[in-house]
């Protein structure tokens, strides 16, 4: 049994964000929370399914341990991203957290519909994103036994 | 927007596990971590599927917020009451945890192939149990949005 993470491997998150201000907090967060985290950076739906699907210049992306997803995304909302990664029978063991601003009741159910993982609310306060990043850390990352990688 | 377990609203969590004592240990451990959760227990996959359905001795059953389900059960194993709740229009957006001492990689595949919102280890160490079960409480009951309860009539918030 691999233990991610460990051994000097690294933990691959597929970021999905197309605010390159949320994208830095982001990867600041997670240098802080654990630095085995290697955050890999999508910035719009359409180059998330590159990405995943291992198509034109993400040829040789890794497979993410753990998708953060956000709901408003550019080319592809991704909405239409969770909903085809929970229907590819390769993609859909990949945990997708909702990472969004939205508190919205319809986006919340609407992703819980389309099988998301969970679903968090980004805050706008610095600290209190810092330690959502921990949560998820703390939580995904370490709590949960994760899909082997195949 | 209602915040659950607040204003004296329950958390109610549906615990499907058929051993007594780790049905007591969880309790006893929520009982720790969050007083106002209100733990309902059912002890075999078919009573799992009663309460989630409201039928019989369940018919009054409230609709769970969070369900954690062991894999290895009587009557209905896990798997299938993991398929059941997330091929159902109604039950699928209920969070359902797979809580278990299986560690083996089948069964963590499969469970995600059923759309299980995760898949912790049940550990053996009690101290390691009580910690565990603050984490699904820190994570899942504090930090995650759930979907809303049916319950609540729109405008009343």
């Amino acid at each position: 049994m691999q233990i991610i993470g460990n051994n000097g491997v690294n933990i691959e998150v597929l970021l999905v964000e197309d605010s390159p201000g949320d994208v830095r907090l982001t990867q600041e967060a997670f240098h802080g929370a654990n630095p085995a985290v290697h955050l890999n950076i999508a910035a719009d739906g359409a180059e998330a399914m590159d990405f995943l699907n291992r198509e034109g210049k993400h040829a040789r992306a890794p497979r993410p341990d753990l998708i953060l997803l956000d709901l408003n995304l550019p080319k592809m909302d991704g909405r239409e991203v969770l909903a085809k990664i929970k229907t590819h029978s390769l993609l859909k063991t990949i945990p997708t957290v909702i990472l969004t601003t939205s508190d919205a009741e319809a986006d919340i159910s609407k992703s819980y519909q389309l099988h998301a993982n969970c679903y968090l609310r980004k805050p706008v306060q610095l600290d209190a994103f810092e330690s959502l990043v921990e949560s998820i850390n703390d939580f995904w990352l370490t709590a949960v036994r994760l899909p082997q990688q195949s | 927007m209602t915040i659950i377990g607040g204003k004296g609203i329950p958390i109610k969590v549906l615990l499907i596990e058929d051993s007594p004592g780790d049905v007591r240990l969880t309790r006893e451990a929520f009982r720790t971590a969050n007083p106002s959760i209100h733990l309902h227990v059912a002890s075999d996959g078919v009573e799992a599927m009663t309460f989630l359905r409201q039928e019989g001795i369940h018919m009054n059953a409230p609709r769970p917020d969070l369900i954690l389900l062991d894999l290895n059960l009587p009557k209905m194993d896990g798997r299938e009451v993991l398929a059941r709740i997330k091929e159902d229009d109604l039950l699928k957006t209920i969070p359902t945890v797979i809580l278990t001492t299986s560690d083996a990689e089948v069964d963590i595949a499969k469970s995600y192939q059923l759309q299980a919102n995760c898949y912790l280890n049940k550990p053996v160490q009690l101290d390691a149990f009580e910690n565990l079960v603050k984490s699904i409480n820190d994570f899942w009951l504090t930090e995650v949005k759930l979907p809303k309860t049916a319950a609540v009539p729109s405008g009343k918030m």
